[in-house]
């Protein structure tokens, strides 16, 4: 089965992927790609609380996560890898050169980023980091949950009318 | 993020937050039961970063007093923030998966302290959740 599923979410774990990905994909195992997570273990035990008892948790830096990627490809259970962010989707895509589609499925607002959807806040560069993905072979689709429809980058950059 | 009504609660025991209009909707069953609902704070973390949620409940527990937070899945973003807020600050408690039963008992409450009344309404929350048998 392995990965079913490569997320961009800035919060991370949370009900939208626990439940609302990890419920259809019947998820049994999740890959956290943070190097500050990895590096701490508040911060882990704080994110494995949050996975209900039937799925398993894995922690890993970025460096980390390209050295096991074949381990969590391998594993015969369905699974969903999530990085906090752009670039650090990029560095594993870039890494791993196995990924063939990745989700975004949240990054919200701060400074510096504008409004793409209503999930979707980005920095020119994180608009350029996407593109990268892309240029890399790697297809990127805007969806929140599944029921949403399923939006490709061109569409994603070009924004949605307000 | 909003209060459930006008300015606000005057002195607010409790800050519900969670997914959608999830509290709205709980803290209206609230007030409608039993006209507390102005004992609860209102939050949702529609369209925020996990920092925002944070910076939220922490601005809300200064500005009510509120020490006790009330979240509706105990994996998500907002548990995760009010987690983070508990780690630094003993007093506060945090109680997830709550419910209708666990508000009511909890806005009713004289229990001596925020936790004690927490820890009941959460039992009456559990309580609650139940299988209606047939016949």
């Amino acid at each position: 089965m392995a990965i079913q599923l490569y997320r961009i979410d800035d919060r991370l774990i949370h009900g939208q992927v626990v439940v609302g990905w990890g419920q259809p994909l019947n998820a049994r195992f999740l890959v956290l790609v943070d190097d500050l997570v990895a590096s701490s273990d508040w911060e882990k035990e704080l994110y494995r609380m949050a996975v209900p008892p039937e799925m398993d948790i894995y922690f890993a830096d970025i460096d980390t996560a390209i050295k096991e990627h074949g381990r969590y490809a391998g594993d015969p259970r369905p699974g969903i890898l999530i990085t906090g962010d752009i670039a650090s989707m990029l560095r594993l895509v870039r890494g791993v050169k196995a990924i063939g589609s990745v989700n975004l499925g949240g990054i919200h607002h701060r400074a510096g980023r504008s409004e793409k959807l209503r999930y979707v806040f980005l920095t020119p560069d994180e608009e350029n980091q996407l593109r990268a993905l892309e240029g890399s072979g790697v297809e990127v689709i805007a969806q929140d949950v599944p029921s949403a429809r399923a939006r490709p980058l061109t569409e994603v950059l070009e924004g949605e009318a307000k | 993020m909003s209060d459930t009504e006008g300015a606000g609660p005057q002195n607010p025991k409790a800050i519900v937050v969670g997914h959608g209009e999830f509290s709205a909707g709980l803290v209206s069953a609230v007030g409608q039961i039993c006209g507390l609902a102005d004992k609860l704070v209102v939050l949702s973390n529609v369209g925020q970063s996990p920092q925002d949620i944070e910076a939220t409940l922490r601005h809300e527990l200064a500005r009510t007093g509120a020490r006790v937070i009330f979240t509706d899945l105990p994996g998500g973003s907002a548990t995760i923030a009010a987690r983070r807020i508990a780690k630094d600050n003993p007093d506060i408690v945090l109680v997830s998966g709550v419910n209708l039963a666990t508000l009511l008992d909890f806005v009713f409450s004289s229990a001596g302290t925020p936790e004690e009344a927490a820890r009941s309404a959460a039992e009456r929350g559990k309580a609650s959740l139940i299988v209606i048998e047939r016949g």
